[in-house]
């Protein structure tokens, strides 16, 4: 039969299952798939803490979700309308994840007494019987099975063909949403190369599920998303750490300086070291560290000898290196430090989101130690963002944090392919060899960005000594005189403060000056604050949204532009950080708002706060 | 060479003198700091080393000023840090000749970890370790290389720590070169700085340093002419474990025990001849490590314990970014910033 097409403007999708079901790479083509046919999209991947949980538990439910649509896509969805589930468990975790009346396709093999019992549910159980799913529209399949039947003449082990059921469920969603099978065949025939068996039974498999969706008739809808209208050119699909690690690349080659990555690992970090460790052609240089201490120490010692030094890490890890940081800000060297948020405190959860580092990033060391921050907006943004860190870092020769978190570090989303004569230049300045008859070197004499010379060892006549005690003004010789010591701290924190003259005012992204009330958010929440007030907009709302990207020092009109609204609302993953910076340097009444579960917003959630505050008297 | 010769500035060539900074040295007076700053400046001097291509990184501690004073690149860095900034300085510049400066707290209590994974990646570089056995700089607290039951400000009834055998340690992390030195003997200790000035991996020279203030005297019993003869083992490459106070006494392995012999009873022929490149006996030897007050105390061994070639860090990094370039190709931005999988919205 011919099926009806439904055409839908937005559609999220999420694959459920065990770690070891394949989910993350079912969800990954069915992402690019998606980028190809000009959808525009955004995903996220949630996985569990450990790395292989006990098969079949609630622990070890791995989740993909993709949101994909014909218009302007900012986040990962908030619930979804297609619940794919391959087993008990990952129904259990994620029902709540699924819109009323949304559709759940499960796979009814892993909804045996041995799935159930390992899921903690009633062995009796079954879906049909199951009064929580009424109103739901439920399809299912044995997974298991139809692909069993499908390559019975194979030759293949069991093994392998339970390996190869994710195809399966890929094939079949390929067809509900009338999308092109040749993207993933492409992609099989290169992951398996020189294994023929393995290409032609996932293949194989890939129809089969494409062909059960065309010939079963339980769903007699396709549903078509058409393509969005998104600017021309070259498109990549980019994960957010993915970005980063880019962004390091591109800014040394840009600046030409050689970068060294000093990490030890950590999640949610540690893809930009994995990510850079493959590029070791760039000239990169990763050095993974016998600590968190001495990661950033052996970035110290590279930028100390003209390198782009940088370290990475989350949370506890930059708790670890927090002495380290106040010695570079002592010793004004260029240092790139990027703080992969998760949440906290202590272990806290290392596969959930949060942005609950910030105050640690600008406050957290001994002494009055300023550093520059920037946060990253988006999967996408990380590149830019890590850019303009590294920047900062080497044209104001100062340590910079870049910070990011697990929700955008792990997301996905569309970039626009960039060339490297796009990109801004970065200017690396070392001091000149200095003659014996020169006038003497003067290690911490300053420019007019207030940064002292970068003077690396190897340079004629520069010989000099830095360290972590009080240095003279000029001489950087060591020096206790109190009038010194607070001529250096005020210098240290002006030569910061005077990175507002070279970063971009704020703007508004959405509204206008005068609107009601202003959003104000910065980090990771930009894709779902700008969908909330675009549509809050929509409805007819007065309301604006600003994004602030640099966190430290802030923009120079940011202050300015706050006045301009009547209020203020600081939506933030944490327990209400970034207001307190804003109250404090402004003395603006901004009324947080704040979620800490380790999980994004929702739309819908924001929606109703910003309602609620703009109905408020 | 004589110390006269050294001191001297000839023409167009640096004087030990040249390689001081003109601040004043702040160490306490007497302490055993400042013949190990000297012996340095004199090798340097000899070896005629180029004041812009070195540089010295320490920690905390009264040992870690060293850099203030020396005329080269410098940094006085975090507690027990400095061979983290060393590793990524020699990764970046391999041409520097670069020195670490620590101490027994430095490196053996904070920066344990650190100085471990030094040795086993083996930069090419050259550590000294002041050991004096006491926190100086925090006014004689009981460190990781005091002897248990020491007293001091922390310790008032005795610590409880058993103290650590740096040279033993260093060796159970694979250090490739190892060495000991003491502050009251110049002409030794230059002789061993040299050494591991040659040395193509990362040299750890240890050196008993005496704390005039708050542990006088520790190692007077190596370093005091009435004792040392029976305490001290000089130990040189191809000779025969020889000591005493009229070279009466050697060093015999009976298996893998060493025992003290007199030499008017055994022929030096038969005694253990000292070899470098001997991993198992080296370990025999860092293991000399009794209180000398012990009845039948084996002598404490000064010299070079042990060498070995090894590839160093740094080179093999270089080699690794050489080939990768050699496989892939020199990084091209455009195609990296392209990726592998792209698409086109017309």
């Amino acid at each position: 039969m011919t099926a009806v097409k439904e055409i839908k403007e937005v559609v999220t999708i999420l694959f459920a299952g065990d770690s070891g079901d394949g989910i993350q790479l079912t969800g990954g083509q069915f992402t690019d798939t998606a980028a190809l046919m000009g959808n525009d999209i955004s995903t996220f991947p949630n996985f569990p803490a450990e790395i292989r949980a006990p098969i079949g538990t609630v622990a070890g439910v791995s989740g993909f979700q993709i949101n994909f649509g014909s218009v302007e896509i900012f986040t990962p969805g908030d619930q979804c309308d297609v619940l794919v589930v391959m087993n008990a468990a990952a129904l259990k975790v994620n029902l709540k994840n699924l819109k009323k009346g949304g559709v759940i396709i499960a796979n009814i093999s892993g909804f045996d007494k041995r799935n159930l019992r390992l899921a903690k549910m009633d062995e009796e159980y079954t879906i049909q019987d199951d009064k929580k799913l009424e109103g739901y529209k439920i399809h299912e399949v044995d997974v298991s099975k139809v692909t069993r039947e499908t390559l019975k003449d194979s030759g293949m082990g069991t093994k392998s063909v339970e390996r190869s059921k994710n195809m399966f469920v890929l094939g079949f969603l390929y067809w509900m949403y009338d999308r092109s099978l040749e993207s993933t065949i492409t992609f099989i025939e290169s992951k398996f190369k020189g294994k023929q068996d393995l290409i032609d039974t996932n293949i194989q498999v890939l129809k089969a599920g494409y062909n059960y969706g065309e010939t079963c008739e339980a769903f007699p809808t396709q549903v078509e998303v058409k393509p969005a209208d998104i600017e021309k050119g070259v498109y990549r699909n980019i994960i957010g750490n993915e970005a980063a690690a880019i962004g390091l690349i591109a800014a040394a080659k840009k600046s030409g300086l050689e970068l060294f990555y000093g990490t030890y690992p950590i999640t949610p970090a540690s893809d930009i070291l994995h990510t850079l460790s493959k590029h070791k052609n760039f000239g990169v240089k990763t050095y993974q560290a016998e600590d968190e201490i001495a990661a950033i120490c052996s970035a110290m010692g590279a930028s100390y000898g003209g390198a782009l030094g940088i370290t990475a890490s989350s949370g506890p890890g930059i708790a670890l290196k927090g002495e380290a940081i106040g010695l570079a800000v002592s010793l004004e060297l260029p240092l790139v430090i990027i703080n992969v948020q998760r949440g906290g405190p202590s272990t806290g959860l290392p596969t959930k989101t949060e942005q609950s580092d910030l105050l640690q990033v600008m406050y957290g060391r001994n002494g009055e130690a300023p550093v520059p921050i920037i946060a990253a907006q988006s999967p996408t943004d990380c590149f830019d963002a890590a850019y303009e860190a590294c920047r900062i870092a080497i044209e104001h020769v100062t340590p910079v944090f870049f910070l990011s978190d697990g929700y955008i570090a792990n997301g996905s989303e569309p970039w626009k392919v960039l060339k490297g004569e796009d990109l801004p230049s970065i200017t690396a300045t070392f001091a000149p060899e200095r003659k014996e008859e020169d006038a003497p070197f003067l290690p911490y004499s300053r420019n007019e960005k207030l940064a002292r010379p970068w003077a690396i060892p190897g340079t004629k006549g520069l010989a000099h000594r830095i360290g972590g005690i009080e240095k003279e003004n000029l001489t950087g010789n060591i020096s206790y005189d109190p009038d010194n010591h607070e001529l250096m701290t005020k210098l240290r924190q002006a030569k910061v403060d005077k990175i507002a003259d070279f970063i971009p005012e704020q703007q508004l992204d959405n509204g206008n000056e005068g609107d009601k009330l202003l959003v104000l958010s910065w980090g990771s929440t930009y894709g779902v604050v700008k969908t909330a007030v675009k549509e809050l907009r929509e409805e007819g709302k007065s309301l604006a949204h600003a994004h602030v990207r640099y966190m430290n020092p802030l923009p120079k009109n940011l202050g300015a532009l706050l006045s301009k609204f009547d209020k203020v609302l600081m939506p933030e993953m944490n327990n209400g950080q970034f207001v307190k910076i804003i109250r404090d340097k402004f003395l603006v009444p901004a009324i947080p708002y704040n979620k800490v579960q380790g999980l994004p917003f929702f739309t819908h959630e924001l929606k109703d706060k910003i309602t609620e505050v703009l109905n408020a008297k | 060479m004589t110390e006269e010769t050294i001191v001297k500035s000839t023409e167009g060539k640096l004087a030990a003198k040249d390689y001081a900074t003109d601040q004043d040295v702040r160490w306490c007076p007497g302490c055993g700091d400042y013949s190990i700053l000297k012996q340095v400046q004199s090798v340097f001097a000899e070896l005629q080393l180029d004041r812009d291509e070195t540089v010295f990184i320490s920690g905390i501690g009264c040992s870690s000023r060293f850099p203030y004073y020396m005329n080269t690149y410098g940094m006085h860095s975090i507690h027990g840090r400095a061979p983290a900034f060393a590793s990524g300085l020699r990764s970046i510049n391999p041409d520097l000749n670069v020195w670490v400066i620590t101490g027994d707290g430095d490196s053996m209590s904070i920066g344990g970890n650190h100085f471990i994974h030094m040795l086993r990646r083996n930069f090419n570089m050259n550590v000294l370790l002041f050991n004096n056995q006491i926190y100086g700089l925090t006014k004689g607290q009981y460190s990781p290389t005091s002897e248990q039951g020491k007293v001091t400000k922390s310790s008032p009834i005795g610590s409880l720590d058993h103290p650590f055998n740096p040279l033993a340690l260093a060796l159970g992390a694979d250090s490739t070169f190892i060495a000991r030195s003491m502050d009251r003997d110049p002409k030794h200790m230059r002789a061993l700085l040299l050494r591991a000035e040659q040395h193509h991996g990362t040299s750890l020279v240890e050196i008993y340093q005496n704390c005039n203030i708050f542990n006088d005297g520790a190692f007077f019993t190596f370093t005091e002419k009435e004792t040392k003869g029976d305490t001290v083992l000089y130990i040189e490459q191809g000779k025969p474990l020889v000591f005493g106070a009229n070279n009466d006494k050697g060093i015999k392995l009976d298996g893998f025990k060493p025992v003290i012999v007199d030499l008017k009873d055994n022929s030096a022929n038969d005694l253990w001849i000292h070899d470098e490149t001997d991993r198992v006996k080296a370990s025999i030897l860092t293991r000399f490590f009794d209180d000398p007050a012990k009845e039948g105390a084996l002598p404490r061994p000064f010299g070079v314990f042990y060498v070995e070639q090894r590839d160093n860090y740094e080179d093999a990094l270089i080699a690794q970014l050489n080939k990768s370039i050699e496989i892939k190709g020199s990084g091209n931005l455009d195609a990296l910033l392209r990726g592998n999988n792209t698409w086109e919205i017309k």
